[in-house]
């Protein structure tokens, strides 16, 4: 099947880059699956998972804690801001993490529309790491 | 002329600094490697966000709701100078070459009649700008007792740039820090960062997007994307600079803690030839001594 060149890469390191069939990231507006052949797109992502087909089978599955990917015809690049293979990821820690969350955006609660909408996003993808973690 | 018992307490003195400043420059070149790596696995990330901004600030800068952070606050009165340098000392030269370079840039600035603030990250810089510019100085980031740089760390001080900006605080801002262009070459460097230098769009997309630039579709929308892609470039130049400010302390120390070590042996080497000199001339004058006694009988 055809393939395209998938990169992610975090602030930290260079995770992944190589040939794929698919890959479908967690776009902020739903879940959006990658294929050879994509019109060239620039998204923002929110926390979630990536999982990426090679050989027709689910061969990688990374969680990211939001970011952007860059979509075009042959390649599809994602900046994650975290990213993490889902067999790594902590429960525990990703539980604090929602309550360290859920603090911020409750101490949030009379700033501005854009701090409250920065720490619910933090939130969500939060809980998103804990699903993630307890799928795993 | 010293006495022996001097010259032998100074020869075991300097013996024990040789020893610790040998030590220091296996540390430092030990740390130089993890930081060089840790720079080198920040340049993918690097490279493709300057792509993304590229083709995402091209469509957006000509609008007049363009956010702040790409085109600034329109005036250039006051700047920001963030000037990174490194925490400790016993690097040579490192941290006194960003600090000159900061100062006679902030002359400059003053000279043109701008206000100068100036935002230090490492505790040697602004302990070198304090003397002349105490009162410009808005803020001390100390990275002192991290064993690494987090991009956290950096995300933290570009919250803090940003939050000026929307203050109203300053109109441009200027990264200054020390390029890392080899372990023993560090370059004083200026980088503006607000308003954002926009890269060529030519330039730096690869011929793989087959030949016509691509148009890209944006989800949610351009000035969305923008809004978390602005604030996050700017982390990752912090990030950045501060790798680079690290690998060539690093690497500034350990050449300076190489020479330490090499003036020292030569220290060594003089101190014991002066000890010998000294034991053989009190040897043949007690020797002279004892002839003329006996002569004297």
């Amino acid at each position: 099947m055809a393939t395209f060149q998938f990169e992610l890469v975090s602030p930290e390191k260079l995770l992944l880059s190589r040939a794929v069939e698919m890959a479908v990231l967690p776009a902020a507006e739903g879940e959006m699956g990658v294929l050879p052949g994509h019109a060239p797109m620039i998204v923002t992502l929110r926390g979630g998972v990536i999982a990426v087909t090679e050989n027709g089978q689910v061969t990688e599955r990374l969680f990211v804690g939001g970011g952007f990917a860059e979509v075009t015809p042959g390649r599809c690049t994602v900046l994650a801001d975290e990213a993490t293979p889902v067999g790594q990821l902590s429960k525990a820690a990703a539980e604090t993490r929602v309550r360290e969350a859920e603090a911020a955006y409750t101490a949030a609660a009379m700033d501005t529309p854009e701090k409250r909408d920065a720490t619910m996003a933090r939130l969500l993808s939060a809980r998103a790491m804990v699903l993630a973690a307890e799928a795993a | 002329m010293a006495s022996l018992k001097a010259l032998r307490a100074r020869i075991t003195s300097v013996k024990s600094t040789r020893k610790i400043t040998q030590a220091m420059k296996m540390v430092a070149a030990a740390k130089l490697r993890r930081a060089q790596s840790q720079a080198e696995a920040a340049r993918p990330y690097a490279e493709r966000m300057e792509r993304m901004l590229a083709s995402l600030g091209a469509s957006v800068a000509g609008s007049p709701d363009a956010p702040k952070l790409l085109v600034g606050s329109g005036a250039e009165q006051v700047h920001l100078l963030v000037v990174v340098t490194g925490d400790r000392g016993l690097a040579g030269a490192f941290n006194t070459n960003v600090g000159r370079f900061a100062r006679s840039r902030i002359r400059e600035l003053e000279a043109a009649g701008k206000t100068v603030k100036v935002l230090s990250v490492g505790r040697k810089g602004a302990a070198y700008l304090k003397r002349e510019f105490a009162n410009r100085i808005v803020g001390e980031i100390s990275m002192a007792g991290k064993k690494r740089v987090e991009f956290a760390d950096a995300q933290e001080i570009a919250l803090r740039i940003t939050a000026m900006l929307e203050a109203g605080e300053y109109d441009v801002c200027t990264l200054v820090y020390n390029r890392f262009r080899s372990v023993i070459s560090q370059v004083p460097t200026a980088q503006q960062m607000i308003p954002t230098m926009l890269p060529e769009v030519g330039a730096t997309d690869a011929p793989a997007a087959g030949g016509a630039q691509a148009l890209y579709e944006y989800e949610p929308n351009e000035e969305e994307i923008l809004a978390t892609l602005l604030p996050q470039n700017l982390a990752i130049q912090v990030y950045r600079a501060m790798l680079e400010n690290s690998a060539g302390f690093f690497g500034s120390q350990m050449t300076a803690m190489d020479n330490a070590t090499r003036n020292a042996g030569e220290m060594i080497n003089k101190l014991t030839l002066n000890y010998n000199r000294t034991r053989q001339a009190n040897i043949t004058r007690e020797l002279i001594e004892i002839i003329s006694g006996a002569e004297a009988v």
